[in-house]
């Protein structure tokens, strides 16, 4: 799959926004005024931002208040119903603790939901494809949820949980992958199901229908070399849990060490979510010989 | 409304026979003459005449190498278009309800004015039979013809998608598949007819007609045969006589 830019900026950083929301609706940390101020300013700036990003990759913005209308089959007018409602309830539970100096617990917990809410959403529009094997998996939910869950704890300044759930989140990464990488071949498409004509022989593709390229083409057949894919895998992993795991585990410069987890952590989920694209082969390749 | 019917009334849609196209492509220019001057948005090329030309089209033709255990390769021309499925996963998916499948008669629509562009339909789509506009940004897809089908304005014999009535070699049909004596669902009976990946589950209406056997080509050395004609097909001249064969000769010699 194409890799947008606006779409992996907008799942990465509205994960991370949604992970501290969470964490922030449970009362950890337990901020008020100022500080907490600070916290949900940044919290929102994420996932605000995230969602403002996705908005680029849309071909009619302006009629955006539209996906509100399916929810009943669609997981994008899902997201898009949980991601306000979690903004809205964690705005009123978060203006309690700015301006009131009062926790109302059951309005936090709520927003909590609501937000890992939005990140599932997220994850099953991926999830619900059937057609990019790879992402058809429950591992993509666990994926998206793990890494929002341990950044946002990152971000919360939980240090302890966030060093159990980052190493978590990075097994559940590299889980991920290894099953991604069979899912195409044991999803039981190929070519002789695509063109139907494996019952006379082997079926290779001889001429695509145009000579140049096209939408299907530039969207759906993206092909990353294997080489890329190890090394950039590497990359992601040491980035998202390892290197924010030894800064964590570091007794010196508390708040910079802190600070560089997370920007490393951010790195690494962006390139990971760069991956996750990247490698998604859509079964539309088969027709054009491409997988 | 992007829930999927229980129940068409009719099953309408095409079945293509891959034993007779001919690869031809007049489908493909018919269905985007059609279309780009009809229903919705235009069909829009980008750098038609530049070096990277590229278009939406509604219909591509395929061709793909058959190669059996024996014998040569057959060559088989495939034609696409949207399946107009059953179970359709792109009007699932759709979150603005700008995608969706008709009760009375199975096709599977995109409303343009209420289509936001974000592609998740055409993901959806195993055989990739939607294409964005780059130019509009709006979905665009087969619509099985449905301002020709039911059209009153056009002679009878036309009234069919415009592909079916271009195709010189009568390699698609078109009606309605959910009755079984219809002209279509006999040939799909007759001819054994195919769905496209049936493993994802879509279930598609339109029906694909696999090739025939061939006859097997057979040389000189499998069969015994010589081509009477042989003789006479030999070169008569194996080279230069004379003066030019004298300084072939010699040339050849330096
Ligand atoms: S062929 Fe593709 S676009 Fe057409 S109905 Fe089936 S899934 Fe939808
Ligand atoms: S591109 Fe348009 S038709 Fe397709 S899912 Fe999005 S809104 Fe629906
Ligand atoms: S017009 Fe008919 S023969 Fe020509 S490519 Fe299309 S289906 Fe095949």
């Amino acid at each position: 799959m194409h890799p947008a830019p606006s779409v992996i900026l907008f799942s990465s950083l509205s994960g991370l926004g949604f992970g501290l929301l969470a964490w922030l609706g449970i009362g950890l940390p337990a901020v008020t005024g100022w500080v907490a101020f600070v916290f949900f300013t940044l919290a929102y700036l994420l996932a605000v931002g995230g969602l403002i990003a996705s908005m680029f990759h849309l071909g009619h913005p302006e009629r955006a208040l539209k996906a509100f209308t399916q929810w009943r089959s669609s997981w994008l007018s899902r997201e898009a119903w949980a991601s306000v409602a979690a903004l809205l309830v964690m705005a009123a539970y978060g203006a309690g603790l700015v301006f009131f100096d009062a926790r109302w617990w059951p309005l936090g917990v709520i927003g909590a939901a609501l937000s890992l809410l939005t990140v599932l959403t997220t994850s099953m529009i991926y999830t619900q494809m059937k057609t990019v094997p790879r992402w058809h998996s429950l591992w993509t939910p666990a994926n998206f949820l793990s890494l929002s869950i341990a950044g946002g704890a990152l971000l919360a300044g939980q240090v302890t949980e966030a060093m159990v759930l980052l190493a978590l989140a990075g097994v559940v990464q590299i889980v991920t992958w290894w099953q991604g990488d069979q899912a195409l071949a044991s999803s039981g498409t190929d070519m002789a199901t695509a063109t139907r004509l494996g019952d006379i022989g082997s079926v290779r593709a001889f001429e695509p229908p145009h000579t140049g390229s096209n939408y299907l083409l530039r969207e759906f057949v993206y092909v990353l070399g294997r080489k890329h894919a190890a090394k950039l895998r590497i990359i992601a992993i040491l980035l998202m849990a390892f290197v924010p795991l030894l800064l964590l585990l570091s007794p010196v410069l508390h708040h910079l060490a802190a600070a560089l987890a997370v920007l490393s952590h951010a790195a690494g989920v962006l390139t990971a979510r760069w991956l996750f694209f990247a490698q998604a082969e859509h079964v539309v390749g088969l027709y054009y010989g491409k997988r | 409304m992007t829930t999927l019917p229980q129940h068409t009334d009719r099953k309408l849609g095409l079945v293509i026979d891959l034993d007779t196209c001919v690869g031809c492509h007049a489908c493909v220019i018919s269905c985007k003459g059609w279309n780009t001057e009809n229903y919705g948005a235009p069909l829009s090329d980008q750098s038609a005449y530049g070096a990277d030309p590229s278009g939406t089209f509604l219909n591509r033709v395929h061709s793909y190498e058959v190669q059996p255990e024996v014998g040569t390769a057959h060559l088989v021309h495939f034609p696409k278009s949207c399946l107009h499925c059953d179970d359709a996963p792109c009007v699932t998916v759709c979150p603005t309800g700008a995608s969706y499948k008709r009760v009375e008669d199975g096709i599977v629509l995109v409303n343009e004015s209420d289509c936001i562009g974000c592609g998740l339909c055409a993901w959806a789509c195993p055989y990739g039979a939607r294409e964005m506009d780059v130019a509009e940004g709006v979905m665009k897809k087969c619509t099985l013809c449905v301002d020709r089908i039911y059209n009153e304005n056009l002679p009878e014999e036309d009234r069919e998608p415009a592909c079916v009535r271009t195709c010189p070699a009568n390699a698609r049909h078109f009606g309605d598949l959910a009755d079984p004596n219809s002209a279509v669902s006999q040939l799909v009976a007759e001819r054994g007819g195919v769905d496209l990946m049936p493993e994802q589950g879509t279930k598609p209406v339109n029906k694909y007609l696999p090739p025939r056997a061939r006859d097997q080509l057979q040389g000189p050395e499998d069969s015994g045969e010589i081509d009477v004609l042989a003789p006479f097909l030999a070169p008569v001249d194996t080279g230069p006589k004379g003066f030019l064969g004298w300084l072939d000769r010699t040339l050849e010699k330096l």
